[in-house]
């Protein structure tokens, strides 16, 4: 049993031992649990790929005379003004003024939310275009002006939703191509993609929530941040393995960082033929190992991690809950699986490389002593499902 | 004989010629076209395979440069920024002939080997990072 103060005391002094959630597997096997969980404090977890429920805060500051800005735009990209007067929210998913969608099927969606907010980080020159009606104290009618990221008084990642705990496999059993935010699916099961670092990845390594709560620091995209609270659609109440561990979408974090600390290579605007844009993002949690069951959790394997493949053609958009099979990460990695007796390609969303380069950035900085760990402030909720959406009348 | 991947980039003027009949006729050379764009208008570009015994490539190809056609065989029409690749793997299953390809199963690392892309494009339209492109 090690507390929090012993293990950042360890940090602080640069005498941590730190592994990554991949490393841990073998380390434990070779040492024993016990062994294993006397010596090391600190396993990082990390994850890779596109969280479509993601966006940011930003500050412009006064332009002189004042404007309190009603609608506006960045790069073209419609940012949320309903907030204070030089306050808005840039949204991943919001597409560029004029882009066709998919008036030409499938839609590139070339340029949106996503990839401004790439540009942002990078500190690349962005455009700004605000228009208001006009007040005594907020005269300007009509803004446009350039700005990169040190420009603005503040720029802050607010997520709603990261860092699924597991997620669907999606498959396409219809005849015809179908475009999806899991990619193009080829007809009649030809591909599947799925989307987790699986052994790496952080609610997979901490199923049931004991050290990951609100209040954990989380290293996003090079930022230190936080969990600002739970994320969208948590839902622990859902089936589980013997392990504990989700067999479908199950936790999600809702994370927030300062941008401006922020390394451009883990913030990347996306492109989904035929869907959308979005934003694939880096992300690192360090789990403390306080007693030996926490440490087991990490050492969780591929192999012990199940993905449900679901049918985006049919079963998905209508919500029938139908699961064709499950499948395990290692089957999945492996490149081939198969799908009712049919062999299926596998392709993937989620970057196994940039999880593991993002679980060893993170155990540099803990070992060098400029990454500290917190206490959770408040538990994540362990049971609540999630709702659904009822189409219904007002006097129903 | 030997089979080699050719990127031919021709000048504005060099057009009219039907420079694929000669190469077949006059040289002995098999030629599978994976792509071509040549317009009157611009440069135009004929991405191909040339089979045939040594001499005669390399005499056919004499011919070609003759009318101010540049002959590519490192460059080719299809390129992978490997910066811009983030090594997801969702091209994986949508490239035919495994030019894009898994080069280490357990970090699952991506590399392009260029010599057996066959300029279908579909890499281009499926990576979500734009690391896919083409140069024509
Ligand atoms: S889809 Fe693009 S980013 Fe992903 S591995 Fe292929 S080339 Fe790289
Ligand atoms: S163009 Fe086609 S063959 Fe060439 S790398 Fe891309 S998907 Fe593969």
């Amino acid at each position: 049993m090690k507390t929090f103060e012993e293990i950042n005391k360890k940090i602080e002094s640069r005498k941590a031992v730190v592994l990554t959630a991949e490393e841990i597997i073998d380390y434990v096997d070779r040492k024993g649990l016990d062994a294993a969980a006397k010596e090391v404090d600190v396993v990082t977890t990390a994850t890779f790929g596109p969280m479509c429920s993601s966006g940011c805060f930003l500050n412009f500051g006064h332009s002189k005379p004042k404007i309190r800005m009603s609608e506006a735009w960045i790069d073209d990209v419609l940012i949320y003004c309903g907030v204070a007067a030089v306050d808005v929210y840039l949204g991943a998913t919001q597409l560029r003024h004029n882009d066709p969608a998919n008036m030409y099927y499938p839609g590139e969606f070339r340029y949106g939310g996503g990839h401004v907010i790439e540009k942002l980080v990078s500190g690349e020159k962005l455009q700004l275009f605000g228009l208001s009606y006009g007040t005594d104290d907020y005269p300007r009618r009509e803004i446009r002006t350039w700005f990169d990221i040190h420009d603005l008084n503040q720029a802050i990642m607010v997520n709603p939703r990261n860092c699924y705990q597991n997620y669907n496999v999606a498959i396409n059993c219809s005849n015809k191509p179908i475009y999806t935010y899991l990619g193009l699916l080829k007809p009649d099961m030809k591909n599947l993609t799925y989307c987790s670092a699986g052994q790496l990845s952080p609610l997979l390594n901490d199923p049931f929530y004991e050290t990951i709560g609100i209040g954990t620091k989380v290293w996003l995209a090079g930022a230190q941040g936080h969990v600002y609270a739970e994320g969208t659609q948590h839902s622990p109440t859902c089936e589980r393995s013997p392990n504990d561990v989700p067999t479908e979408g199950a936790g999600t974090l809702a994370l927030t960082a300062n941008m401006k600390d922020m390394k451009p290579e883990f913030v990347r605007g996306i492109s989904l033929i035929g869907y959308g844009v979005s934003l694939s993002l880096g992300i690192g949690i360090p789990i403390p190992i306080l007693t030996p069951e926490i440490l087991k959790r990490t050492a969780v394997k591929d192999r012990e991690i199940m993905a449900p493949v679901i049918d985006y053609s049919r079963d998905y958009p209508n919500r029938s809950g139908r699961v064709l099979c499950r499948l395990n990460y290692e089957q999945l990695k492996s490149g081939e699986v198969k799908v009712l007796d049919r062999r299926v390609e596998v392709g993937s969303l989620s970057s196994y490389p940039k999880a593991l380069e993002i679980a060893h950035l993170l155990k540099d900085e803990i070992k060098r002593g400029e990454f500290l760990l917190s206490r959770a402030i408040q538990a994540l909720p362990r049971s609540q499902a999630m709702k659904t959406l009822e189409i219904r009348e007002k006097e129903e | 004989m030997i089979t080699q991947k050719l990127l031919l980039h021709f000048p504005q003027s060099a057009t009219e010629k039907p420079i694929v009949y000669h190469l077949v006729k006059d040289y002995n050379l098999i030629i599978n076209i994976f792509r071509a764009r040549v317009t009157p208008e611009e440069d135009g570009f004929l991405v191909l395979d040339v089979t045939g015994n040594e001499e005669d490539i390399r005499q056919g190809m004499a011919f070609v440069k003759s009318f101010n056609i540049q002959v590519n065989e490192a460059n080719k029409g299809v390129r992978w920024d490997s910066s811009k690749c983030v090594q997801c793997g969702n091209c994986i299953p949508h490239c035919p002939t495994e030019a894009l390809y898994i080069s280490d199963k357990k970090s699952r690392k991506i590399d392009f080997n260029s010599s057996l892309c066959v300029e279908c494009l579909s890499c281009i339209e499926n990576c979500p990072f734009g690391a896919c492109s083409s140069i024509f």
